[in-house]
């Protein structure tokens, strides 16, 4: 009915378990990034970052 | 698959992020730096008074939480008030370049975390879905938390920072459960679960000075900024939704040719 590449619903559990470990890994990652981008403390982070923190309503300062 | 879904998270990211940060370039940057011109101004207020009370304003226990912005975050980490400047971005180009990449990492992240979601739960990864997940993404992130926390511009009193963000992630965590289990959960009981998960941080209530303070910062500004930084916050996330579906097609595509 679908073609392998459009389809995420996996068939095996392999295939399953790595996308497990494919989603863990990007989750891992987007929250990490979100954080230093949004979170982290140190000054010259929260300078760059300071309108983009403002922009997107994360707590800033 | 791990490389995919990086490739597709990067890209996806870069490209939202590259829009987004034209957007932001006329709309909430401009709003920041015209607050910026009150913030410096109750700034050196503040700091003549800093001189004429000395160490009385810095322990006087009637203003134990009180935030004015940069000022104070940079004089607690100094202990003494130095000239020192710290380094930040120049006014301009290099403002603008920092605050891009910012962006940009930011929905890096927002579309690693669309695509960790959407694979945790084993859904098809299309434009449709993607932009859904990336709508309720805006209201865990951006929608709930400022119902209680407004958009801050610079120069805008508020409580500490630390607690601020752990009312925010708090706030994040419990929406994003509620959302879940209001939509995808088969069971009318869980759904009546998701209200007060929902409420919950919102009853316990977001960090705020106890006496109110006078802000340098006209409300129609602020009020101007938070309508703004809002949507500016939503269309980074439905436009990272919507690269996220299109991008995994369209590297699905070449992944899958030289198999083939």
């Amino acid at each position: 009915m679908n073609t392998q590449v459009d389809t995420i619903p996996v068939v095996s559990g392999s295939e399953r378990s790595g996308a497990l470990i494919a989603a863990t890994v990007a989750f891992v990652f987007g929250v990490g990034l979100v954080f230093t981008t949004g979170f982290a403390h140190p000054t010259t982070i929260h300078n760059a970052a300071h309108d983009t923190r403002h922009a997107l309503s994360f707590p800033c300062h | 698959m791990i490389t995919r879904v990086l490739a597709v998270g990067l890209l996806a990211g870069l490209c939202a992020g590259l829009a987004v940060s034209a957007l932001q370039s006329f709309t909430t940057t401009p709003i920041i730096l015209a607050a910026e011109v009150f913030e410096n101004a109750e700034e050196a207020k503040a700091d003549s008074a800093a001189f004429d009370a000395g160490a009385d304003r810095i322990f006087a226990p009637a203003q134990p939480h009180l935030i004015l912005v940069h000022g104070d975050a940079r004089s607690e980490e100094d202990s003494a008030p130095s000239n020192k400047e710290e380094w930040a971005p120049q006014d301009g180009m290099e403002r603008t370049v920092f605050t891009s990449v910012a962006t940009i990492a930011t929905a890096i992240g927002f579309a690693l975390i669309i695509l960790a979601g959407m694979l945790f739960s084993g859904d098809v990864i299309n434009e449709q879905r993607a932009m859904v997940w990336a709508a309720a993404g805006f209201v865990a992130a951006g929608l709930a938390p400022a119902v209680g926390l407004s958009p801050e511009l610079p120069g805008m009193a508020a409580a500490g920072l630390p607690g601020r963000q752990e009312w925010w992630l708090a706030t994040v965590l419990c929406t994003a459960v509620a959302l879940w289990l209001f939509l995808r959960s088969d069971n009318n009981w869980l759904r009546l679960l998701a209200v007060p998960i929902v409420l919950a941080p919102h009853i316990w209530g977001a960090p705020h000075l106890a006496e109110s303070h006078e802000s340098g910062v006209p409300a129609e500004l602020a009020a101007q900024f938070a309508a703004t930084s809002l949507a500016v916050q939503a269309t980074l996330w439905i436009l990272t939704g919507f690269f996220v579906g299109f991008l995994w097609h369209k590297l699905g595509y070449l992944n899958a040719r030289p198999a083939a």
